[in-house]
């Protein structure tokens, strides 16, 4: 570490790396105080109040947020569906692309990556017509957005998986515990997937991440999840949109938080 | 081969007009091989000769495109790779990461379902045969390269496979290492009996550990003998040039004698037309002497236990010699050298 910084001579001393890191820090924090501040406010006419969040807690008040507790429960099972997709068809995808057909691993990082470079917009105008045959077939049930969002995801799952598949020798422990009697079952269960197990998280939270901030194709689609309901509750009631928007924030940092620690923890590296 | 690994309990493994192709490059064209029980048999040759696929065929990792692999007499080639019950070592380290070294080596027999407590005791058992018992707990990053080979070396053996399978697995070590953990291993395979296939490019390693070594060449075996056959006599010019060290000398070959450097020699291995030929002289059958081809030192060099020394004996000609470290001659002196009478392998001057 330390031979890189004087090869590169460019490390920042304490005090430099400090103001750094405090001026971007400022940077982020200050809209998100000043969104807290502002869930607080009593008015226009000054003052400050819990009203505005302990109202969410009154049973009374429920049917007037419940637009917004389905939003909630909407983006959670968008989450989860797509999350699913990723581990169900991205992952095992990658996985046999990588042990057996190498040759296809350039058309997949392509066809994985392609989505970052369609504006959602864009790729709406392409789904909508798209999804006149999904609601024909699967109805217009919630989750059937994640069929969109388990696209949307695929670059950032993609990066994840693959990071993590660039750093084990995949081919030879496959061939390893094949040669020791596995069966791809257990070659799958018992050696892959421990070993891709950070690569795996990164990709499911980061994908949740994804699922709770979008916004242009669910309303776009006319669906309802999290962020289009903060839209329409915030022309009634600013104030719980914007404690919605901090909770959800809050979420997202976790989630992110959670990436950061499965990533730094390193039970299979080697010493050379 | 030696008296213990004829005792040996291993399976017989014969090689029948193997072919492999690989996207129309042909990496074996008709091998045949057979390997006796408890027999340690080496695949030498330079890289891309066949040597690993024809270890990855019988591993079943690689389909064949023609030809019989018996093991015990019985056809294995549609036998999947799981079925096949071969240990393996790999040239690239390949304990599972997330297990201990214990749990890496109890892995074939939770494979095929041995009770726990019995997996212990035989996990613990072949780490101790490799030497590692008190590093049962340690994961793979905290081992040393040598280290990780004995335990896939245990890994591959606590299943007491019928055939043993060691692909390049010193390759990745440094020298002194390399030299411990090859003895460890023909010592392991003798106490074991253990039919055994080992793949190298290294020739000295090749000579040190194996009852008979069959050097590759273009998918094909070249020839297949003891050591010293291997060393004494080679069938062609490419096995003598790749096992051990030789001079390639301009000579005369008539009727079965090759005139090299005015010293009559008899032609090793198949016949050749009368003519110009290239024979290739060990370096050790060429001595320092008082009298007879002389000589200009260039360079000579200390190898513990001998010393080897080039002479320029004509414009175009340096010799490579071998001799005693007590001799030991200047850069510019003048010597002489004399051939001994060994029979030599030459091939036709084009």
């Amino acid at each position: 570490m330390s031979e890189v910084a004087v090869r590169i001579g460019a490390k920042p001393g304490r005090i430099t790396s400090r103001a750094i890191l405090g001026g971007i820090g400022l940077v982020f924090a200050i809209p998100i105080i000043a969104m807290i501040e502002f869930t607080f406010r009593a008015g226009l006419g000054g003052g400050y109040t819990l009203d505005h969040w302990t109202v969410l807690l009154d049973p009374e008040q429920n049917d007037k947020y419940a637009q917004l507790f389905t939003a909630v429960r909407n983006s959670l099972v968008l989450a989860v569906v797509t999350v699913a997709i990723v581990l169900l068809i991205l992952l095992p995808t990658m996985i046999l692309v990588h042990l057996q057909f190498p040759k296809l691993r350039r058309v997949l990082e392509f066809i994985c990556i392609i989505p970052i470079t369609v504006p959602a917009i864009v790729l709406v105008v392409g789904l909508a017509p798209v999804y006149g045959v999904v609601v024909r077939v699967f109805g217009s049930s919630v989750w059937t957005l994640a069929l969109a969002y388990g696209i949307t995801v695929l670059p950032y799952a993609y990066r994840s998986i693959q990071a993590n598949i660039s750093t084990v020798d995949m081919i030879t422990l496959s061939e390893a515990a094949r040669s020791l009697g596995a069966g791809w079952g257990n070659v799958m269960w018992r050696i892959l997937l421990p070993n891709l197990r950070r690569g795996i998280l990164a990709a499911s939270l980061i994908s949740v991440a994804v699922v709770l901030g979008e916004y242009t194709i669910a309303s776009l689609l006319n669906r309802s999840n999290l962020q289009t309901a903060l839209v329409q509750v915030s022309k009634s009631d600013p104030y719980v949109a914007v404690i919605f928007a901090l909770l959800a924030l809050g979420l997202v940092l976790l989630l992110l938080l959670l990436i950061g620690r499965v990533g730094s923890t390193k039970p299979g590296r080697r010493l050379s | 081969m030696t008296d213990s690994t004829l005792a040996g309990p291993g399976a017989t493994v014969e090689f029948i007009d193997v072919i492999k192709d690989f996207s129309g490059q042909r990496a074996l064209s008709g091998v045949t091989l057979s390997v006796q029980p408890g027999e340690f048999v080496a695949l030498l040759g330079p890289s891309g000769c066949g040597k690993t696929t024809a270890l990855r065929a019988l591993s079943g990792l690689e389909q064949v495109d023609g030809g019989s692999i018996l093991i015990d007499g019985v056809d294995v080639v549609d036998v999947p790779v799981n079925k096949r019950d071969m240990g393996m070592v790999f040239q690239s380290y390949s304990l599972f990461p997330h297990m201990t070294t214990v749990e890496n080596v109890e892995f074939g027999l939770r494979m095929r379902k041995v009770p726990a407590t019995e997996r212990r005791e035989r996990a613990t058992a072949t780490l101790d045969l490799v030497g590692l018992g008190s590093l049962a707990t340690r994961y793979a990053h905290q081992l040393s390269g040598g280290q990780q080979q004995r335990v896939a070396l245990a890994r591959a053996l606590v299943t007491r496979p019928r055939v043993l399978l060691l692909d390049e697995p010193l390759s990745a070590l440094d020298a002194k290492v390399r030299l411990q953990l090859r003895d460890e291993i023909r010592r392991i395979q003798t106490e074991l009996g253990i039919t055994t296939l080992f793949v190298t490019h290294d020739q000295e390693e090749a000579l040190a550990v194996a009852d008979r070594v069959a050097v590759m060449r273009d998918g094909n075996i070249e020839q297949i003998g003891t050591p010293e056959e291997l060393y004494l006599s080679p069938v062609n010019p490419f096995v003598a040039d790749f096992v051990g060290l030789s001079n390639r000398v301009a000579a005369e070959n008539s009727g079965g004698i090759v005139t090299v450097l005015g010293t009559r020699l008899p032609l090793l291995g198949e016949r050749q037309p009368d003519g110009p030929v290239t024979a290739l002289i060990r370096p050790e059958d060429v001595e320092l002497a008082s009298d007879g081809i002389p000589g200009t030192v260039v360079a000579s060099s200390f190898l513990g236990s001998m010393r080897r020394t080039q002479v320029r004996v004509s414009d175009d000609l340096v010799l490579s010699i071998q001799h005693e470290v007590g001799e030991h001659p200047e850069p510019g002196e003048r010597v002489h050298l004399v051939l001994r009478g060994r029979p030599v392998s030459a091939s036709p001057r084009v």
